[in-house]
Parts: C-alpha cells; sequence; structure tokens
C-alpha cells in the first residue's frame, strides 16, 4: 500500500514537473498548478489518501508527499519568475518606440526682439534701483517741447521731425517728456527710466516714423557728470557683456548741460573698423547730459539744491548691435521667419 | 557745414594730420561727418598754353592745337571743344596722365593725325558735375606746373554737422577759433583793412523794428565790370564748401558768408528806389523771389524794403526784382544783424531754408558786420573793380543783444563735472575760449565773447570748461549699491508676464504702428472717429488706431502671403480712443489665431484652431488676474466679427475686452485664407490687485454623479452651469461639461449636455440621501428655470 503511494508519488511528481517545465505561458502554468496543487490537485488528492495507510506508514508517505509538493511549488515559482521575466521583455519589445520622432503639441512663440531688448535694459536699471515709468503717447507741445527748454522756433525743434494733430497736440518725438512728467508729480531723490514707442516724421532705409527709446533720470543732491559716465559705462558693458571703451563727445540738446554723445567701440568689428561703424571703430548708441537748469524751474526743483542727469537711447540701435540685424524696417515687417530667430 | 581743410590751415596751422584735426574737432561737440578728398585722384596734368591752333583736315570738329606745356618742344594735341582758343591756358593731361576713373591718356591718332595728350574739362578732372568745353586757366597759371599742386587739389573736404547751439562755428574764423583753442595754437587772420570810400554815393537806411534789426550796414559800390569772372582759386573754395560759383557779386558774399559766418546780401542798386527800410511786412505784401517763387508776407515778418516795396526776407532770401543780374553795374551791398528771434522759424513757415537763414537763426556775432562788409568790398573791386562809397550803418544800440557777465562759482564747476579743476586750468580754458574774467569772491564774472549766442547760464560756461578739458579726461564715478527697496504690489497685473503666457501658449509677439489706415480703422471701429495726424506719411499711416486688430491683420496678412499659413501673434500697445472728456490712452493687450491647432505632426490629426482654443488663451490672461470668476464671456454683436462667433469680455458687468471669428465678409476683403479669430482685452481693468488667498481644503472624499439634460438649442451653457450652481450651492464642488450633442435621438432645436457634478462637503462624507437630495434639487431648478429634461 505505502509503495503503492510511493510510487505515485514518484510518478506524479516527475510529471508535475514535466508538465511545469513545459508550460510555456503563465496561463498553461497556472493550469498546472492547479491540476497538482490545487484544492482537488493530484498531490493534494494524495494527502487525503493518508489517512488509508496504516498509522506507521503515514510519517514517512507524509513526508514524501510533502516533500514532492514543494518540489513541485518550487519549480512552480522558478518556471513563473521565468515566465514573467520573458513576458516583461516581450512587452519591452513591443512597446519600443522611436525616440527621435518630433514631440507632440504646440511649440512655443516668443517675444518681439524690440521687447527682448527692452526686459534687458529695465532688468538691469531696475537690479540699479531705477524705477520704471511710463508717460502718454499723444503728448502736449508743453511737456514735449517747452518744459524741456525748446521754445517754438528753435531750431531744435526742426530737428525733431514732428507729427501734428493740432498745434498744441503731436505725438511725442522723444521719451524726455515722461522726466517732466514724473519731475512734475514726485519730488527728489528720483531714479529712474521712461521706455517707450516715440515717433517721427521720416521714414527710409534708416529711419521709421515710429521706433522706442529708453529714458534715464536722476536726480539728487550730488549728480555730477562723473555719476553720469559711471551709470553708463556699467549699463552699456552689461547689455553687451563685454569690457567695451566708450567715448563721451560733447555734444547739444537743449534740456541738458554739459551734453554728449556716447560711442561705443564697434561690437561688430572690436573697434578695428568695418561697415557697421562706417570704418570709425565707434558707434553712436546714446545722448546724455546733465539735467539743465531751466528744466529743473519748469518743474519747481531748486535747480541749486539738487542736480540731475538724463539719458536717452534708441532700442532698436541697441537691439540691431546685440542681435546682428542689419535692416531697421525689419523691426516693423513682423514677419515670423524674422519673429522666430529670437524665441 | 563743408570747409576746405587747406583754407582752415590758412587761418590755423597745428601741428596734426587731416585725421587727427578731425577726431579733436569730434571730441569738442563739432562733430564730423565725412572727410573727404577736394579732387578725384588723377596724376600728369600740367598747365600748358595753346600758342596755335588750325583746322584738323578731315574732321570738322577737331582742332589741331600746338600746346606748350614747358618741355623742349610744345606738344600737337586734338581737340574737339568749341571754346579752345589760341592764348588761352588750359591744363593739358600729357602722355601717361591718369585721369578720374582710372582713365590711361595715351599716345593717339585722330582721323589720321597724332595726338600728344588731351585738353580737359572740369568735369574730365573730376572737379565738376559737368562742364561746357574745357577749363580755361588764368593768365597767371604758370606754364609747365603741375596743375594738381598748383590749384592746391591734395585737400579735404571735412563735413561738420553742428549742433544749433554752435552757430558760431559756421565759419572758418569760428571753426579756426575753436582749433587754435583745442591746439593751443596761434590764429593768422587774412588782413582786412578797410576800404575808402571814393565817392559820396550812399543810401540811407531807416531801422523801423529796432528789436528784430538793432545794426543795418549798407553800401553803394558803382560801376562793376559786368563781365568780370570770379577767380579761380574762389571758385574752388566755394566748390570744397559745396557752394556753386554763379557770378562775381553773388560768389563774394558766399565766400565773405563762409569765411566769417556773416551772411551779406546784394542789391542792383539801379533797382532800389530811394532808401532801405527795415520794417515788418503788411499783410497782404507780395514777394517774388529770387528762386522765383511768389509769397504772400505776414505781419510778423522782417522784410528790406525801400521807399516803395518790399526787396527781400530779411536773413533769408532776395526778391528777384532787386537782385544782382548779368547786366548789374551798381551794387548795394547789405551786411545787418537781425535777432535770432526774429528769424526763427520763418524760412521754415514759407518752406525755405537758406544758408542765411541758417546762421541767423543760430545767431550771428553781432559785432561782424562792418568788418564783413569791408571784406565784401574789398574782394569785390579785387574782381570786378567798381568805386565804393561810405559804409551807411544804422544801429540802435539799445536793442543790441547785451553780453551780461555771468557768474561763475569756482565751487560748483567740481559739483557739476564731478572733477575738481585747478584754478589755473580753469582760467585758461576760458581765456583761450576768449572770454573775458574777472575774479569775484568764490569765482570769476565771465563775459562771453560776442558769437557765443549759446553761454546764457553758469552751467554753460561748465559745460564748455568739461569740453575743452576733454569729457573723456573727467573720471568714472561706479554708483555705490542700492540698498533701499519698494513696494512691490503682489496682486498686480503684469503686463510683462501676459506677454510670456502667450509666448508660452505659442504666439509670437508683433510690434506695429500706432497709426493706421483709414479704411481698415472705420472697418473694425465704424462708430469711432480717430483721431488724425495733420502731416501724416501716408493715408495708410494716418490715423490713431483705437484698436489693435487693423494692425494684427496686416500683419497675418503679410505673413499669409509668405507662406507662413499658421499664425499666432499678439501685441501690447495704447489704443487711442477720442471721448467726449478728451483722448483716452489706453493699453491693451490682443491677439489673432489663424490656421492649424498646432504645426503638421505625425502623431497628432490636424484641426483649425477655434474659437475655444482662442478663449482658453484668453482664460489663461484671466486667470493671471487672480479672479477669473469675476470674467464673463457675454454673446454680442461686433461690426468686425462674425455674429454668431462673437463675444464681449465682461469683468463685474463691465466691458473690457472681445474676443472672436473675423467676419468672413472682413476676411474675404483682406485676401485672408481660412478663419482668423481675434481677441482684444483692455489692461487695466485686469488688475484686480487679488493676491492668493488659502482656503481648507476638505478631509472628505468627493464624489461625482453625471447628469445628461436636454435643453434648448439657444440655452447657453452659462446660465445652465450658473442655475446649476445655485441649486447645488456649497455642496456642488466643481462642474464637469463633458459632452455637447445634438442630431439623431434629439429633438429638433434641443440640444444634450452631459454635466458631470462633483460633490464634497467640509465637514462630512456624503451619504446617499445627501448626494440624491441635491442631485435631485439641481435636476429640478434646471427643469423649472430652463425647461431641462433628463436625456433618455
Amino acid at each position: 500500500m505505502a509503495e503503492e503511494i510511493g510510487l505515485d508519488i514518484d510518478t506524479l511528481c516527475e510529471t508535475a514537473l514535466a508538465a511545469i517545465a513545459a508550460a510555456p505561458d503563465l496561463a498553461t502554468l497556472d493550469q498546472a498548478r492547479v491540476r497538482y496543487l490545487g484544492k482537488s490537485g493530484e498531490l493534494t488528492a494524495l494527502l487525503k489518501r493518508l489517512g488509508t495507510l496504516p498509522p506507521a506508514e503515514r510519517p514517512v508517505a507524509g513526508q514524501r508527499i510533502n516533500q514532492a509538493k514543494g518540489q513541485v511549488q518550487s519549480a512552480l515559482d522558478a518556471r513563473r519568475e521565468t515566465l514573467e521575466q520573458a513576458a516583461l521583455e516581450a512587452r519591452l519589445a513591443a512597446e519600443r518606440i522611436d525616440v527621435t520622432l518630433p514631440g507632440r503639441g504646440t511649440p512655443a512663440g516668443g517675444l518681439h526682439p524690440v521687447t527682448r531688448a527692452l526686459r534687458r535694459i529695465e532688468r538691469l536699471f531696475a537690479d540699479a534701483g531705477f524705477a520704471v515709468e511710463q508717460g502718454p503717447e499723444v503728448e502736449d507741445a508743453y511737456h514735449n517741447f517747452e518744459a524741456l527748454n525748446i521754445p517754438a522756433h528753435h531750431p531744435a525743434r526742426a530737428m525733431h521731425d514732428t507729427f501734428y494733430f493740432n498745434a498744441e497736440l503731436l505725438l511725442r518725438t522723444h521719451t524726455s517728456p515722461v522726466q517732466v512728467r514724473v519731475m512734475e508729480e514726485q519730488a527728489p531723490p528720483l531714479k529712474l527710466i521712461a521706455p517707450g514707442r516715440v515717433y517721427r516724421c521720416d521714414s527710409d532705409l534708416t529711419h521709421t516714423p515710429m521706433f522706442h527709446q529708453v529714458e534715464g533720470l536722476v536726480v539728487d543732491e550730488q549728480m555730477s557728470f562723473a555719476d553720469l559716465k559711471g551709470v553708463l559705462y556699467d549699463f552699456l558693458r552689461n547689455f553687451f557683456e563685454r569690457d567695451l571703451e566708450l567715448r563721451f563727445r560733447p555734444s547739444y540738446f537743449p534740456f541738458t548741460e554739459p551734453s554728449a554723445e556716447v560711442d561705443i567701440q564697434c561690437v561688430m568689428c572690436g573697434g578695428d573698423g568695418c561697415r557697421v561703424c562706417k570704418h570709425t571703430g565707434w558707434l553712436e548708441v546714446l545722448g546724455c547730459g546733465m539735467v539743465y537748469p531751466e528744466v529743473f524751474r519748469h518743474v519747481g526743483i531748486d535747480p541749486d539744491r539738487h542736480q540731475g542727469y538724463a539719458f536717452g537711447m534708441g532700442v532698436e540701435r541697441l537691439a540691431m548691435l546685440r542681435y546682428g540685424i542689419d535692416d531697421l524696417r525689419l523691426f516693423f515687417d513682423n514677419d515670423l521667419r524674422f519673429l522666430r530667430q529670437f524665441a | 557745414m563743408r570747409f576746405s581743410e587747406a583754407w582752415l590751415r590758412e587761418w590755423v596751422n597745428p601741428p596734426v594730420d587731416t585725421q587727427t584735426l578731425a577726431d579733436q574737432l569730434s571730441m569738442a561737440g563739432l562733430e564730423v561727418d565725412a572727410v573727404e578728398p577736394a579732387a578725384a585722384a588723377f596724376s600728369g596734368v600740367v598747365v600748358g598754353l595753346v600758342q596755335a591752333l588750325e583746322q584738323h583736315p578731315d574732321a570738322q570738329k577737331l582742332r589741331v592745337c600746338t600746346v606748350d606745356v614747358g618741355g623742349d618742344a610744345p606738344l600737337q594735341i586734338i581737340c574737339g571743344a568749341a571754346n579752345v582758343a589760341a592764348g588761352m591756358r588750359v591744363p593739358v593731361a600729357t602722355i601717361g596722365a591718369r585721369l578720374p576713373g582710372d582713365f590711361k591718356i595715351k599716345k593717339a591718332k585722330l582721323r589720321g593725325v597724332q595726338s600728344f595728350g588731351m585738353i580737359c574739362s572740369a568735369s574730365e578732372l573730376g572737379l565738376a558735375e559737368s562742364s561746357e568745353g574745357i577749363l580755361p586757366l588764368p593768365e597767371d597759371a604758370p606754364i609747365g606746373t603741375d596743375f594738381r599742386a598748383w590749384l592746391g587739389l591734395d585737400d579735404h573736404c571735412i563735413e561738420v554737422d553742428l549742433t544749433p547751439d554752435r552757430g558760431d562755428c559756421l565759419s572758418i574764423a569760428g571753426l579756426a577759433r575753436e582749433v587754435g583753442v583745442i591746439n593751443r595754437a596761434a590764429l593768422t587772420r587774412p588782413d582786412f583793412a578797410p576800404v575808402a570810400p571814393a565817392c559820396d554815393d550812399r543810401i540811407e537806411v531807416r531801422l523801423l523794428a529796432e528789436e528784430a534789426c538793432p545794426r543795418y550796414l549798407c553800401r553803394v559800390v558803382r560801376g562793376i565790370d559786368p563781365a568780370a569772372a570770379t577767380p579761380m582759386w574762389m571758385q574752388e573754395r566755394l566748390r570744397r564748401s559745396g557752394v556753386r560759383a554763379i557770378s562775381p557779386v553773388v560768389d563774394v558774399t558766399n565766400y565773405v558768408l563762409l569765411e566769417l559766418g556773416q551772411p551779406l546780401h546784394g542789391f542792383d542798386l539801379a533797382r532800389v528806389e530811394g532808401e532801405i527800410q527795415v520794417r515788418m511786412a503788411a499783410p497782404g505784401e507780395r514777394l517774388v523771389l529770387l528762386d522765383d517763387s511768389e509769397i504772400e508776407l505776414r505781419a510778423d515778418t522782417l522784410v528790406i524794403a525801400d521807399a516803395s516795396r518790399p526787396l527781400a526776407v530779411a536773413g533769408i532770401m532776395g526778391g528777384a526784382g532787386s537782385g544782382v543780374g548779368a547786366d548789374t553795374r551798381d551794387v548795394l551791398l547789405e551786411s545787418a544783424f537781425f535777432s535770432p528771434l526774429a528769424v526763427s522759424g520763418k524760412a521754415r513757415s514759407y518752406g525755405l531754408h537758406t544758408d542765411s537763414s541758417h546762421r541767423f537763426e543760430r545767431g550771428v556775432d553781432p559785432e561782424l558786420q562792418r568788418q564783413a562788409i569791408e571784406r565784401a568790398t574789398a574782394l569785390l573791386l579785387e574782381i570786378a573793380g567798381g568805386t565804393p562809397g561810405p559804409v551807411v550803418e544804422a544801429v540802435a544800440e539799445s536793442a543790441l543783444p547785451q553780453r551780461a557777465a555771468l557768474t561763475l562759482r569756482e565751487a560748483r564747476v567740481g559739483q557739476v563735472l564731478g572733477v575738481v579743476l585747478e584754478r589755473e586750468t580753469i582760467v585758461d580754458i576760458l581765456e583761450r575760449l576768449g572770454m573775458t574774467l574777472e575774479t569775484v569772491e568764490g569765482g570769476w564774472r565771465v563775459t562771453p565773447p560776442s558769437a557765443r549766442f549759446d553761454l546764457l547760464h553758469e552751467v554753460d560756461l561748465i559745460a564748455d570748461i568739461g569740453r575743452i578739458y576733454g569729457y573723456d579726461n573727467i573720471p568714472v564715478r561706479q554708483a555705490t549699491t542700492n540698498s533701499a527697496m519698494r513696494p512691490v504690489p503682489e496682486g498686480a497685473f503684469e503686463t510683462d508676464r501676459a506677454r510670456l503666457a502667450l509666448v508660452d501658449r505659442g504666439y509670437h509677439e508683433v510690434i506695429t504702428y500706432s497709426f493706421v489706415g483709414p479704411e481698415l480703422q472705420a472697418r473694425i471701429d465704424p462708430e469711432r472717429e480717430p483721431l488724425k495726424l495733420a502731416n501724416p506719411i501716408s493715408s495708410e499711416l494716418s490715423c490713431m488706431r483705437t484698436s489693435l486688430w487693423p494692425g494684427l491683420l496686416q500683419c497675418a496678412r503679410h505673413n499669409q502671403a509668405r507662406q507662413q499659413a499658421r499664425v499666432r501673434i499678439f501685441e501690447s500697445g495704447l489704443r487711442f480712443i477720442p471721448e467726449s472728456e478728451g483722448l483716452a490712452q489706453r493699453e491693451a493687450i490682443g491677439g489673432l489665431s489663424l490656421g492649424a491647432v498646432a504645426p503638421e505632426q505625425w502623431g497628432q490629426g490636424e484641426r483649425a484652431a477655434d474659437f475655444f482654443d482662442l478663449k482658453a488663451d484668453v482664460e489663461a490672461l484671466l486667470a493671471l488676474t487672480g479672479a477669473p470668476e469675476r470674467f464673463a464671456f457675454v454673446a454680442a454683436a461686433h461690426p468686425a466679427l462674425h455674429p454668431g462667433q462673437s463675444a464681449r469680455i465682461d469683468c463685474d458687468g463691465a466691458p473690457i475686452g472681445w474676443i472672436g471669428m473675423l467676419h468672413p465678409a472682413l476676411a474675404a476683403e483682406l485676401d485672408l485664407d481660412g478663419n482668423a479669430f481675434l481677441f482684444e482685452l483692455e489692461l487695466a481693468p485686469l488688475d484686480l490687485g487679488v493676491a492668493p488667498r488659502f482656503s481648507p481644503i476638505s478631509r472628505f472624499p468627493s464624489i461625482r454623479r453625471d447628469l445628461a439634460i436636454v435643453v434648448d438649442a439657444e440655452v447657453d451653457f452659462a446660465a445652465v452651469a450658473a442655475c446649476a450652481r445655485a441649486a447645488g450651492s456649497e455642496l456642488l464642488r466643481d462642474l464637469v461639461l463633458f459632452d455637447v450633442y445634438a442630431g439623431d435621438n434629439i429633438e429638433k432645436g434641443r440640444k444634450s449636455l452631459a454635466l458631470g457634478l462633483i460633490l464634497q462637503a467640509s465637514s462630512q462624507t456624503l451619504t446617499e440621501e445627501v448626494i440624491d437630495d441635491a442631485v435631485g434639487r439641481i435636476l429640478a431648478r434646471l427643469t423649472s428655470e430652463l425647461d431641462a429634461r433628463l436625456r433618455d
């Protein structure tokens, strides 16, 4: 009897192991588990038959059955692991993609290069403690001219090519009127820049009827031309990220004295001379000076107590130099093929 | 102003080369725009004398000339010019000469006769744009000398772009003063001896507008030779200064203008009746000018008149009726001081601009007139002979510009320039500039020279000190760290942030002109009359925009015409809205979407962007306000938009913008392919000042119930959502619309909306009872208010 069971165990165990080894997938393997180790599986059935054995034989037979179960269980586990591994590998292989295909969705657009340059300018000055102020674009003659010491019929007015609506109303020709408006409202000390659109009645290869300027104004009790030079050296070198040489040439603006035009060493040729700098090695980039006492008087600031400096720069000019743009008109064509280059 | 370097160097000759001289001028505030050779490159041209000429045997127009060029034997040269004559001195290009344009002179045979060189015209030598015939040279031109050297053509023309304050430098004399100051070089002024009168002829002068003209000098010169020619040297100097030679009287006045800066005028004495009156024009008086234009004078205009009529617009232009002509024998020279205020703006108001008005507007030295008229007389006599009368001067001393001394505080120099200069340095610079100094406590009393109209205040003197000391010698003072902070309102709506949001959503920023064409403007905003420029560049740039859309539409068209099928653009800037209380300049942000929702791609189907794609972009901007729930999209008609696809955007019930599809009729007019969608938002109302504020998160789970309802097609979703929210009160945490359907199985004129109701309470887990109750309430309200039915 016991031999009979023993024979059964060995045979059954071998058959089970063979079935497990042959199971091609997890489902077949599970069928084998149920068939041999399930509640009504064949090895489980053998255990149930133990009770029919004489008591003395039961421990040996029981041990053998459990041994066989253990053998089958570990074979099952091993086979499952192998099959699971294979299944995962098959899935991974099936899910392989071409990672070089383009991504999906909408690519980002970009800021206009003038805005890009303006943000850079604003950030540099904001870091130095300058506030950003705005003013109207349709301006009155008083703020655009008179308050800046440019009386009617002054030759400097003729240089401005002004767009008029009527004798008193015009499109601002520079951002300088913002200086006046801020000084009318706020008391010194003042430290500000005023970026924005300005307009001149002029249109050709190197002029557009609208362009952008940034005005700067600093008013305090002690302010000198040396301070002005300091700020402009700081700004221009940081804007261009280069240790540029600067040149301050005496010039004339009715609202500053002393006045200067500032040249930078040509950023295209490094000062050796090229087409862009007309072979001079220098590029004119901004105008500046010490606020003229008459301007202070117009806004009720005592010129004996306060001094100030002001500067003004053309943003398109700086953007052209910074990004190597060679045609001013491109800024206002707004061609996407141009704009995409500044994203 | 353009001038000859050699002419300047006759006045002051510092030991510096041309480039250094130009740099010095620029760095002294007299910006040099160009330095050009006075003549094109040529060589091998000498002064020759035509000894004899014969007709060419085979060519009617050619002459065979025998020309002495100072060599062993005269040369045989063929010449085709009509004006060649025996005894004439001429420029001769000898064999081997190179003329402008790299034209090499070789031995040649013309119709069988040998020619050993070429007699040149002015244009062949690059000295004139065009010329008739060969260039005759004066009788004192030395035969055989190099023509280039003889005329001093190895000279430079220097163009200075003078700022309006430096009228004193609009002459060789003025520039020479500056160059002398910069280089500490002495001036050698030409000899200007007064010319003694040789007759008593005089014209009396009456000053009837003393403020405008406090000094007027004139002088009669009788019997000049009308056939006299302006000498070569003077013609050359005029040419190098960019002035055309015309006749001796005109040339002399122009020459003195360039030399001294004093505009002069020559009248034909025969056409001056009685006396000279310097007076304001009578309104309606008319005058034909030298350029043959006729103007009607205004009462604010100063004129030079005789006893009966105006002869010239003072300081601007002479009249044709009294000007010097080819047959003028008796001349009346004028040398006057007109006040800058009397001349400023007048030339422009008549559409004129002359060398004379340019100088008077900026200020002519009021002490220069006598010297200038003496100089002009001397030159005129030298060239055309004649008998001078006495100089007649009328002057109103009290109206002449007064040179008040300015106080210069020594300490102030350092305060303004940021560098402390030695006392001696300051005095030295001011004295070199021709100022008179008187030492006072703490500084000086400084009297500037009469030509310096720009020195009105102490700071003008300081600027001049800085200029001569050298701006580049002023130290660069590095700014110290700024430590004060400024308030940063956290709830502020930042335009820059909005721009970046649109950029991240695929938009490119554009910047378009603030002025647009009236037609497009009227199509977009027909109800408003835009502000119009009085002097636009063109009609297309004449109206101030009241909307950002015209610029965006033009920009879309520009790009679509250049194969850019997908356009996403935006702009921020001012709209100019005329209102009853004046012009409102309001900042706005606007965008345009045209073409596919995304660029062509392998992994997603192509779909044209629609209203809701654009709406999502606008909602992204509204989210930046911190309170998007305060905004509503309300179906409303706009003249530029599709009537079925347009919405007004309200904030707390007030309109702040628009969104919609461009009206198909307008799209067709603009030649735009596909449907364009536009939006515009005013920026100021977006600044709600809302900063984030925490509210507690419920610890209890939320549950979702889906509800499919059928309502009339006209019922908009906003009404459904508002109704559901009102009924669900605080239990309804969120409402999702996951399907909109009309068609089969739905009655005509109705539509089905599939709603996901997200319910949650803050203090308990919801029971089935509470949930059913809430859903029931919502459905009942939808049914009673909007005639909604549950979908079968």
